[in-house]
């Protein structure tokens, strides 16, 4: 937005008819692939809600009780059952993967090559973490009992819910991890300085891409917060 | 006063460097409202008041991620609206399935229960 041609444009609420109903480019100033990546964190959306939404109507429906959570999802700490202990653990990694995350998009931007490239592998680092806990917690509940159609501990929809909810979370966090390995790499040797072509694409590489991967990134970090508060809390 | 025409001269220099301290303020805030939302269940609040606490929490969380983090806050309004208005149809989805959900329920209780 600092270059000179966008400056004369409307903004606020006159930028929107004016941005959608002009020529060659829709979001005057927003990087074509920032534009791109964000609709489809819009789809995205969409089919983490369809989930959500079909867990609300299933559990609201049953007439069997729904599993307690709190209990379900308690890890012994000590000879002491502490509830929900890896969800928060779980919780807390994310958040911090997301704020180093910020802070590699914001050294990217400053060039700051190292910081960057540090900052993403801490990133992919707590990524890693996040899944090797849920792998965990998933053979713990699996050795208890819990399965998709059945489970000991109430309402048998709870298991395929879970399954698909955050195994589909999962997915995307362990997609985020590789492309956040391979992001690292491409910082470290210099990509991003030179300019140099992709394995993909014919176009040189730039620094807006690290904020293009933050976007998934946070995104991943945003669905958690919502399966943290409707999955395991309510 | 000097803060907020600090923040209005960010705005307008969208989604270039911003200080380091709001990205440290909004992941404290964050670490914060988590711990917050732990201690809903921790406590054991029910009813009204938990499922409330739950909600304010999450979408804070989610505000501030959005905002900040996803730097829409800067981002260029068209592309603001675009993202967010396909949100009240979620919401209508989710006004539907409640209906939904209650009449599901209800049957069930007849038929299954009631009817035995």
């Amino acid at each position: 937005m600092s270059d000179s041609s966008f400056e004369n444009l409307p903004k606020g609420w006159k930028s929107v008819p004016s941005d959608l109903g002009s020529d060659q480019t829709a979001f005057k100033g927003v990087q074509w692939g920032k534009a791109m990546m964000w609709i489809f964190l819009l789809s995205d959306t969409f089919i983490f809600s369809c989930f959500l939404i079909s867990y609300m109507k299933g559990r609201a429906s049953t007439v069997v009780d729904w599993p307690n959570t709190s209990e379900v999802f308690s890890l012994d700490f000590m000879g002491v059952p502490v509830p929900l202990l890896l969800i928060a653990i779980m919780t807390f990694v994310l958040i911090t993967s997301s704020g180093t995350m910020a802070l590699a998009v914001k050294y990217g931007y400053e060039k700051n090559k190292k910081m960057c490239g540090w900052f993403i592998f801490a990133t992919a680092i707590g990524g890693l973490t996040f899944v090797g806990m849920q792998a965990y917690e998933w053979s713990k509940l699996i050795h208890e009992g819990v399965r998709p159609w059945s489970n000991p501990f109430g309402a048998g929809q709870f298991g395929s819910y879970f399954f698909m909810i955050t195994g589909f979370h999962g997915t995307h966090v362990s997609i985020g991890v590789i492309f956040l390995f391979i992001f690292a790499r491409k910082v470290f040797r210099g990509d991003f300085d030179t300019g140099r072509r992709g394995f993909f694409t014919t176009m040189k590489s730039d620094y807006v891409s690290i904020e293009i991967l933050g976007l998934y990134w946070h995104f991943v970090d945003l669905v958690w917060v919502f399966i943290f508060a409707f999955f395991y809390l309510w | 006063m000097n803060e907020k025409t600090e923040l209005d001269k960010d705005k307008q220099k969208s989604s270039t460097t911003h200080k380091i301290g709001i990205y440290l303020w909004i992941w404290g805030l964050l670490f914060v409202l988590s711990f917050f939302s732990y201690m809903v269940d921790w406590y054991q609040f029910q009813g009204l008041l938990r499922w409330s606490l739950i909600l304010f929490f999450m979408f804070l969380k989610a505000g501030l991620i959005m905002a900040f983090f996803m730097h829409l806050f800067w981002e260029r309004y068209a592309l603001v609206n675009i993202l967010l208005w396909p949100m009240t149809a979620i919401a209508c989805f989710v006004g539907l399935m409640v209906a939904e959900g209650k009449y599901t329920v209800f049957t069930r209780l007849v038929y299954f229960v009631l009817g035995e």
